[in-house]
């Protein structure tokens, strides 16, 4: 299976402050009654975005910004701490996907919410609490000037700024290297896993 | 060396080392059920590939089921198409269903034990974040997402990097009208939503050497709600008790084998943690959540945090919560008003939860400005409960007895919150719009909590209601 070589994003960037933003916000359990991923994407902090009343909110989401990128296809998110906690559903990741981000940068992830991107070819990267409350800053301010994320240089620029970023070393690695998708090593191993199958009891129902 | 379970578990499921410096783990028992697997399912039919271990998949079907309309078709059409995808894969690809018609149906996170599937010293995952539940029995277990549900199909490996391990030592006897609900919201309250990240939890000492499997389960089963993917119990002599007779516990000639073997993957003595914290069960009082992340929690008698007692940035999340929740910093929680309790999911849906409920009960009628249901997590549960005579004491207080699934826990079928409906819950998330709307509250809680808040229409103290 041959991936894209994922070394750089460089999109205009919507910044989505809060700490602790959990799945259920990113996308509401009732857009999980689906058999397929498709179309998840207009769901996206659908109820951030939309009142109770069926009115727009205010919300990054809802801005013109949100909208160039859905267009565009391509976007960096810049989030803040703990982005993506909760449940495992890839639905969040798949609905921002879809939605048009094609990276994010922030000041943590959720593990699984990170593997999740990860395996979609969407890099999440770091940055130190003040570079971020920089970054964070500058995208709001510069909304007309593309953001570079670079994977294989480990850092996040726009403008003059340069910031450093960091990320797990096997997703840089997988990134880069257009092996974000497991699949392929993991079908490979296939008489390894056969006999570590064989030595453990339990699969055979002993 | 002296090991942890989980370095032991660990190594014997490494398959090998991958080109990108992570491990191809060996996932011995896979947990599938309606929604987060179709799509997986699709993704293993577009790349022509088949599922290599039929026999170690076991799926049920919980999220989606309507708990309050036995027949099929349902009235529901999308949750009908979902039962019927998962119908049709399982069948496709061979892979025991426990369907809604076998009386085995349930929470994929109750099927598993009660059919012995889970297992100490194995590998399980699931496309749920509280998978960590199995560790309950001394298994890694650990949630995943849908294209790693693919993956499991594929191969039964997953490409993961190992976690640090936490060891959580809780040590001597909880108070009455205490519960293990209580112990893990102290334990995230203390170490934080996001404390976990990158750490495997180990819950030990003498409480949770005292607690029962079901106990230990409640604990491991909110890990995640603590940042770690996954928590564990060593197993002991309780833990192969409730294994033992299970449908898919080792049969006769292989048993003595099995606990030999699972007795050897407990942590050893001396061995080393990367991080070790300590609690005392004494220092634990009945807690609830008074915001929109399941850190934060207050002792049912203390007060919820003033604003200025908080760092900028819990503030500003507490800020957001008490907006969301109607709730004045500073001031009580006990007496806040509920109009809806929900008893039930995954955390505490269990049988152990709703005898320790009923006993109370008895005699007792829920407030008419309330609306209480239960729900049995799994069929036999429910089974055993009618069994019990547990739903005539439920039915008399004036709660609603439903049948098996998640419910109210993330509102994905028509049990739902409406409004800015305030809900006690035994459940384990309390985020903006978990229960099915927007603008609903929750307030987690243990079972018992659950029934005083019914009974009063209030958050309150059930050891006071009900003179625990
Ligand atoms: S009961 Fe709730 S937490 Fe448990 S599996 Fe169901 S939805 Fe998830």
């Amino acid at each position: 299976m041959s991936l894209a070589k994922i070394t750089q994003v460089k999109a205009l960037a919507l910044a989505v402050p809060g700490d602790d933003i959990d799945t259920d916000r990113i996308i509401p359990a009732r857009f999980l009654r689906c058999v397929t991923f498709d179309g998840l994407g207009e769901h996206a902090f659908r109820d951030e975005r939309t009142g109770p009343d069926g009115k727009e909110r205010p919300h990054p989401m809802n801005s013109a910004q949100a909208a160039r990128i859905a267009a565009a296809k391509q976007g960096v998110m810049v989030v803040g701490f703990n982005f993506g906690c909760g449940s495992s559903r890839e639905h969040a990741p798949q609905s921002l996907w879809r939605y048009g981000f094609t990276a994010f940068v922030g000041g943590s992830f959720a593990e699984i919410f990170f593997g999740n991107s990860t395996t979609l070819g969407v890099p999440c990267l770091t940055l130190s609490k003040e570079d971020l409350a920089e970054c964070d800053a500058f995208v709001r301010a510069n909304p007309d000037v593309e953001v570079t994320v670079d994977v294989a240089q480990l850092t996040v620029s726009a403008g003059a700024k340069t910031w450093k970023a960091s990320i797990a070393a096997s997703a840089r690695d997988g990134l880069v290297n257009g092996k974000w998708d497991p699949i392929a090593d993991l079908l490979e191993g296939a008489d390894s896993v056969a006999k570590t199958a064989g030595g453990l009891a339990y699969v055979a129902g002993k | 060396m002296a090991k942890t379970l989980f370095q032991k578990v660990w190594e014997a499921h490494t398959v090998r080392k991958l080109p990108n410096g992570q491990t191809q783990l060996f996932i011995g028992t896979h947990l599938i059920h309606e929604v987060t697997s179709p799509q997986a399912f699709g993704m293993l039919r577009d790349l022509g590939l088949k599922v290599k271990y039929p026999q170690r998949t076991f799926a049920t079907v919980d999220h989606i089921v309507p708990t309050n309309e036995l027949k099929e078709p349902y009235s529901d059409p999308i949750a009908q198409e979902m039962i019927e995808a998962l119908r049709k894969n399982t069948k496709d690809y061979g892979i025991r269903f426990f369907d809604t018609t076998t009386g085995t149906q349930g929470i994929v996170h109750m099927v598993g034990p009660e059919q012995g599937i889970t297992q100490p010293g194995t590998t399980i995952a699931c496309g749920d974040s509280h998978t960590a539940t199995h560790g309950a029995f001394g298994a890694i277990a650990f949630g995943i997402g849908t294209t790693q549900v693919r993956d499991v199909l594929a191969t039964q490996t997953l490409a993961l990097s190992p976690l640090k391990v936490r060891r959580i030592e809780v040590n001597g006897k909880l108070a009455p009208g205490v519960y293990a609900k209580d112990v893990i919201l102290h334990i995230i309250r203390v170490l934080g939503v996001n404390g976990g990240i990158g750490y495997a939890y180990e819950y030990a000492g003498t409480t949770f050497d005292g607690f029962s499997l079901e106990e230990r389960m409640t604990v491991c089963n909110m890990s995640i709600e603590g940042g770690a993917r996954c928590g564990y119990v060593n197993p002991d002599q309780k833990t192969f008790d409730y294994i033992k007779g299970k449908p898919y516990a080792p049969k006769a000639a292989d048993w003595d084998a099995a606990v030999a073997r699972w007795a050897s993957f407990a942590s050893d003595a001396g061995c080393q943690y990367d991080d070790v914290k300590v609690f005392k069960a004494e220092d634990i009082r009945p807690t609830v959540t008074w915001g929109i992340t399941p850190g934060q929690a207050v002792f049912i008698d203390e007060k919820m945090p003033a604003l200025e007692t908080l760092n900028a940035a819990d503030r500003q999340t507490a800020e957001d919560a008490y907006a969301h929740m109607k709730l004045a910093p500073d001031t009580p929680i006990k007496g806040t008003k509920v109009d809806v309790c929900f008893l039930g999911s995954c955390t505490n849906g269990r049988i152990s939860d709703l005898r320790e409920v009923a006993k109370y009960l008895k005699g007792r009628k829920v407030s008419p400005s309330v609306k209480a249901i239960v729900v049995p997590g799994s069929q036999l549960t429910a089974i055993q409960a009618v069994h019990e005579g547990l739903d005539k004491i439920y039915i008399e207080a004036g709660f609603e007895w439903r049948g098996a699934g998640c419910s109210m826990c993330l509102a994905m079928n028509p049990d739902k919150l409406v409004g800015d409906q305030l809900c006690a819950s035994s459940s384990n998330r309390n985020f903006k719009g978990r229960q099915g709307s927007q603008t609903g509250r929750t307030v987690l809680m243990s079972p018992l909590m659950v029934a005083a808040a019914a009974i009063t229409g209030q958050v309150t103290d059930a050891r006071e209601v009900f003179k625990v």
